[in-house]
């Protein structure tokens, strides 16, 4: 008692002292950005909210209309088209980068010569400008000109018509993007890779487990977070995916790979429908919160289920 | 070595050049597009090392009068767009981490997850309002919705890991807090500001959606200028290739020459503007 009787003056005085002399806290620091971040992030979404529930077309004037901007989605065969394509285009596109992106991560865990210069060249892809990229995947997407029909000719399977048919215009664009982003997940599950401890491993050598085993059984378990890291910044990026699609096929041919960016671009600045594209906006805002929200609800169900089974 | 660590380092480099030829392929098939001439571009089967080398698509490209003034733009926009980041961010991540201020991440979040378009609609129609849109002006401003969160986030992970007891010794010694930051946190996050400047950068150069929308004739950046030669003006492969990879060229020396750094910065905020 009387130690801490003692003390608590001294660090009275102590504080005193400073107290004149600091300023009362970090926020100038902070204020700027305030401002940057209110007038490029916080007024646009107040705006696109607000926009949201009036018509209006450029050149005429704006009328509230409540919630019609919103019962129109349901009903625009387009919209609802564009949700299907945005759906099976990123699960398509988060998945198989992680596949990759794992097994890419594997390697690169290994020792060996120039490996900082080989992951430099490894992550060229994700770093390049899309629409330069997406300008040469055009080029080699050529049916006839095409290199990638050529490789296809070499192994004896029949050319291709890839982003130039409906039916596997999403497939050819799901290649570039798994070409592109692979390198992502590829560094994400690297760093779980650093922070696996070795034991496991000593272990398992000592009990004879082949390669397979050990990936099957350690490894994998020991990244799951930083696979779910890795799908859900993948999900995030893949739903609002635009400079690709728009630079290779511009949604088509015909609205075959309409994504819902793609969709909000022509409604807003095409046919300059500023309520209806702002209606659109948050209404895909949503649902990526949704999907992020779903993801980590099956997380937990997943280490729900697997703690069972550990205790069963 | 015994058989066995040969076989093993065989099987490790053979998986290495599995993973690495499709970024390696690709870019040399880039190179090779750009480097031929259109009788080469449209033979079957495809030539990869062409007899005549054309040169001429890239001085036609550097050469065609508006190219300058697109990479000046993308120089402009970029430059402004990270050093007002920069300007705003270093600080902002500073008080942020100071503050442990956490719930301010939110912000940052929400924007990570907003389509890049939705901004759109209302900065279009205050610039319009404005006047502005015949300059470079929105294309800057709006280049921050990409550019400031990176910085932030990247700063506030960098700050919060730097050690407190040199501040504290600063401030006891009589510093002002501004004094601190300047002389004792800044040069100890000098690692941060490159990975948040590369990063920044980077992104901003690459962005398209901005520009599409924005850009006028005279006001176009370089991807902008890019995806309207697809378009209208270029029908054949060579100079159009060339055209692509002197767009990307600079992004990809960076991401040679800063691999370290721009690692650093993707796996610890994991960030991509847009």
């Amino acid at each position: 008692m009387s130690v801490v009787a003692q003390d608590s003056p001294a660090a009275v005085q102590n504080a005193a002292p400073e107290r004149e002399w600091r300023p009362p806290s970090y926020w100038p620091f902070v204020i700027p950005a305030l401002v940057v971040v209110l007038a490029v992030i916080i007024f646009p979404w107040v705006f696109t909210i607000w926009m949201s529930f009036n018509e209006w077309k450029v050149g005429s004037p704006i009328t509230f209309v409540g919630l019609a901007n919103y019962l129109r989605l349901p009903t625009d065969p387009r919209f609802v088209e564009a949700v299907g394509h945005t759906l099976s285009y990123t699960a398509l596109s988060v998945l198989l980068p992680l596949v990759f992106g794992t097994l890419a991560a594997v390697v690169f865990h290994q020792k060996f010569a120039a490996r900082g210069f080989l992951r430099g060249i490894f992550i060229m892809p994700m770093m390049a400008t899309p629409v330069a990229i997406a300008l040469v995947w055009t080029m080699m997407f050529h049916p006839q000109l095409g290199v990638l029909n050529y490789l296809l000719s070499l192994v004896g399977l029949p050319p291709q018509l890839w982003v130039f048919n409906p039916n596997t215009v999403i497939p050819s664009l799901v290649l570039v993007e798994t070409w592109q982003w692979t390198p992502l997940v590829m560094l994400i599950v690297l760093g779980g890779l650093a922070a696996i401890p070795t034991e496991p491993y000593e272990s398992a050598q000592i009990d004879g487990a082949n390669f397979w085993q050990v990936f099957r059984f350690i490894t994998l378990p020991l990244i799951m977070p930083f696979l779910f890291i890795a799908g859900m910044i993948r999900m995030i990026d893949v739903v609002k995916s635009f400079d690709i699609i728009f630079a290779i096929t511009q949604g088509g041919p015909g609205s075959a790979s309409e994504t819902i960016n793609v969709y909000l671009y022509s409604v807003a600045f095409v046919y300059y429908d500023l309520g209806y594209g702002s209606a659109i906006a948050v209404v895909f805002f949503l649902l990526i919160v949704a999907l992020a929200a779903l993801l980590l609800y099956m997380r937990k169900r997943m280490l729900w289920t697997s703690d069972l089974g550990g205790g069963a | 070595m015994n058989p066995r660590q040969i076989l093993g380092q065989i099987g490790l480099w053979l998986s290495v050049l599995v993973i690495v030829s499709p970024a390696i392929l690709f870019f040399l098939w880039m190179a090779s597009l750009s480097l031929k001439f259109e009788i080469d571009n449209a033979a079957y089967p495809p030539v990869f090392f062409p007899e005549n080398i054309a040169w001429k698509n890239y001085a036609d490209v550097l050469a065609s009068n508006r190219f300058l003034t697109y990479f000046t733009n993308s120089l402009i926009v970029t430059g402004a767009a990270t050093g007002l980041a920069m300007l705003v961010g270093v600080p902002a991540g500073y008080g942020i981490a100071r503050m442990a201020a956490h719930k301010s991440a939110v912000v940052i979040l929400i924007a990570r997850i907003t389509p890049g378009l939705s901004y759109l609609i209302p900065l279009f129609l205050l610039f319009q309002w404005l006047g502005l849109l015949g300059t470079l002006v929105p294309q800057i401003i709006i280049h921050l919705v990409v550019t400031v969160p990176i910085v932030i986030w990247i700063m506030i992970g960098y700050f919060e890991t730097t050690p407190l007891e040199l501040e504290e010794a600063a401030l006891i010694d009589g510093a002002t807090r501004w004094q601190v930051f300047r002389h004792v946190a800044l040069p100890i996050a000098k690692p941060g500001l490159a990975v948040a400047f590369i990063l920044a950068v980077i992104f901003s150069w690459n962005n398209f959606v901005f520009g599409i929308v924005l850009a006028g004739r005279e006001t176009r950046t370089l991807p902008v200028a890019v995806y309207n030669m697809i378009s209208f003006d270029q029908l054949s492969w060579g100079p159009l290739a060339a055209a692509a990879l002197i767009v990307t060229a600079p992004v990809l020396l960076l991401t040679v020459l800063a691999q370290r750094q721009i690692v650093a910065g993707l796996t610890a905020g994991a960030v991509k503007g847009g």
